[in-house]
């Protein structure tokens, strides 16, 4: 008798348990999944290079005219630039900046998109005026209004962050709107809703965790974009001034000297490859392991 | 269908507005003071007088936007300040070069992506997706303008095979010169959609493949290859016809960075170009007619979507 008490324990689990042993499963799969853990070894490295930059000792805005033009060699590893700057140093450096701005554009737009797919998941009358701003937002290619609201905030950091933000918004809250509005028809909501839970307990306990995945995901792509992007605007002077080491930074003044100086521009261009790589590469494994069926990653 | 037509057109209206205005809106985020930003730091106090004067923008704000309404009603987009012509005729004088560009990169991009995506999603999980997957990866993470002064340097510097830059009008240099002074801006550009393209026709493929239909058609012995061209690839440009619309987006749109490298006098080389000279007008009026343009054709691919797919009646 007791022992078959025992027995039924393990079905009257806690939700907590289960979702407890549900995040573990989903662990386990990611730790197993190629590309997500050579993304994720390239992610960490990258972490590390822009932590560890000031363990150089050189500041990466010394110039030294005397030790410009240097080619790559024992104590210049990327060589200098036209002022003698360590390339190597502004590289790591360029990494602070680089994965600062991709990680505020991936929360900023994540967290604000989330809330306006939720809300106008929820509120069928918001719906459609949130969709048509979304619609104007998304008119124009992201990268163009990116441009237009960076310059007009006018050359700083935090004016790339919010122009790439706002130019990412639209397609992480379609995507999160696309998943709770097939989320609020299944028979749990109208449970909730009839044990008299509020809009806002269903969309942020019940509509937001059940769009976790996709969000993440679509996160996850966003990073990799924003930091193109980034170099991008920095490369046509849209974004923080120089002399701020941002890879688009050095590879745009690096570029007048590409035909003899060639390493000024190459290192970081790898820089910003690779750092799109690993997070390419992180954003298939999520998806693979979260949600097999998005597809559209735009 | 033509119902469907119909709303899809009756939608675009407001976005149309919203976007109008928040163009409009750019002008006004400036920090500071536009006339100011204009006329420079040491011009004087009637110079900036006179620009605001110009510019309207001593005259309320709703007043400003009802102007600025009416004026886009009659297809008046503005007059650049640096430029002394419309925005409309700067536009126009500049068209030929980003149409050329994009329409050889998307001749490049629409086989060669959904030709590796096909590849890759049939021989699956062999050496071959794996080889197709990594250049498609590659194509989404590498930076389109350090390719590009790369590509400079090597095919141009080291080999002289292309012109490093500028742009030769088909009327003037001729179908080859035009062709060469594009084709290395235009496989540059492609590099990113094909990726993003192969990606995406890949696993729409390997969904169908999937499909009962599939089995079905090699069970009745249908050759491999009308069940791959007729059954699995028809099916699978469905799913791949909607990112037709973002395709097109990200070639206009890497294509204002691209022509900064390659020094063409396109579109995007005037929107750089205008906010670098902090020309608003002329980069207000351009981003709103990218903007209109922007939404014919996504009504267009939501057209051409209906006929792909019948099952969709209005989108």
């Amino acid at each position: 008798m007791a022992d078959a008490t025992m027995s039924y324990q393990p079905a009257l689990a806690s939700g907590e348990a289960i979702a407890a042993r549900r995040r573990f499963r989903i662990l386990r799969k990611l730790l197993h999944h190629r590309s997500f853990m050579v993304g994720f070894v390239i992610v960490l490295v990258m972490v590390m290079a822009a932590l560890l930059a000031p363990l150089t000792g050189i500041d990466p805005n010394k110039m030294a005219i005397r030790f410009r033009f240097r080619p790559p060699q024992d104590a210049y590893w990327f060589g200098t630039d036209q002022f003698g700057r360590d390339l190597f140093t502004r590289t790591l450096y360029g990494a602070q900046l680089s994965l600062w701005i991709g990680l505020s554009v991936a929360v900023l737009s994540g967290v604000i998109g989330a809330a306006i797919g939720v809300l106008s998941a929820q509120f069928r009358r918001l719906d459609s005026l949130l969709m048509r701003i979304m619609d104007a937002l998304m008119a124009a290619p992201a990268i163009l209004l990116a441009i237009g609201l960076g310059a007009a905030l006018g050359p700083q950091t935090h004016s790339v962050i919010i122009a790439l933000a706002v130019a990412y918004i639209p397609r992480t809250a379609r995507i999160v709107r696309a998943s709770a509005l097939v989320t609020r028809e299944l028979e749990f909501i109208e449970a909730a809703r009839v044990a008299g839970a509020s809009s806002l307990r269903i969309m942020f306990r019940h509509l937001l965790p059940n769009a976790t995945g996709p969000l993440l995901v679509q996160s996850t792509f966003v990073f990799a974009y924003a930091i193109l992007a980034e170099a991008a605007l920095s490369f046509l002077g849209i974004g923080p001034p120089p002399p701020a080491p941002s890879w688009g930074n050095i590879i745009a003044e690096g570029r007048s000297f590409a035909v003899q100086s060639w390493w000024i521009m190459l290192f970081p261009g790898f820089a910003i490859s690779l750092a799109a790589l690993g997070m390419n590469l992180l954003g298939d494994g999520l998806r693979d392991v979260l949600d097999p069926r998005l597809k559209v990653e735009g | 269908m033509y119902r469907g037509i119909l709303m899809r057109l009756s939608q675009a209206v407001p976005v149309l507005l919203i976007f109008s205005v928040m163009v409009f809106m750019l002008m006004h985020l400036l920090p500071g003071d536009p006339a100011q930003a204009i006329a420079g730091p040491d011009a004087s106090p009637e110079a900036v007088d006179k620009i605001r004067e110009q510019l309207g923008l001593n005259r309320p704000l709703p007043i400003q936007l009802l102007e600025w309404f009416s004026h886009l009603a009659v297809g008046n987009f503005g007059e650049s300040l640096v430029l002394k012509q419309t925005v409309v005729s700067a536009v126009i004088e500049r068209l030929p070069v980003t149409l050329s560009l994009s329409f050889i990169s998307l001749v490049i991009t629409l086989p060669v992506g959904l030709g590796l995506g096909v590849v890759a999603a049939y021989w699956r999980n062999t050496w071959i997706d794996a080889c197709v997957m990594v250049t498609a990866l590659l194509g989404v993470s590498l930076p389109g303008f350090w390719v590009g002064i790369l590509s400079v340097l090597y095919f141009s510097v080291t080999l002289g095979w292309f012109p490093p830059s500028g742009y030769v009008p088909l009327s003037e240099g001729g179908l080859w010169l035009w062709f060469s002074s594009l084709i290395q801006p235009a496989v540059v550009l492609a590099l990113f959609q094909i990726g993003f393209l192969a990606r995406i026709t890949r696993s729409a493929m390997l969904d169908v493949l999937d499909q009962d239909f599939i089995r079905t058609a090699r069970a009745k012995g249908v050759d491999e290859w009308t069940t791959i061209s007729k059954h699995a690839f028809r099916n699978t440009l469905i799913p791949v016809v909607t990112v037709l619309g973002i395709t097109l987006s990200l070639l206009i749109g890497g294509s204002v960075v691209i022509e900064q490298v390659f020094a063409l006098p396109g579109i995007g080389r005037l929107i750089v170009q205008g906010i670098l000279a902090r020309d608003y007008p002329l980069v207000q009026g351009t981003m709103l007619l990218f903007g209109f343009a922007f939404v014919v054709i996504n009504i267009i691919v939501d057209i051409i979507y209906t006929f792909v797919d019948p099952r969709v009646r209005y989108g």
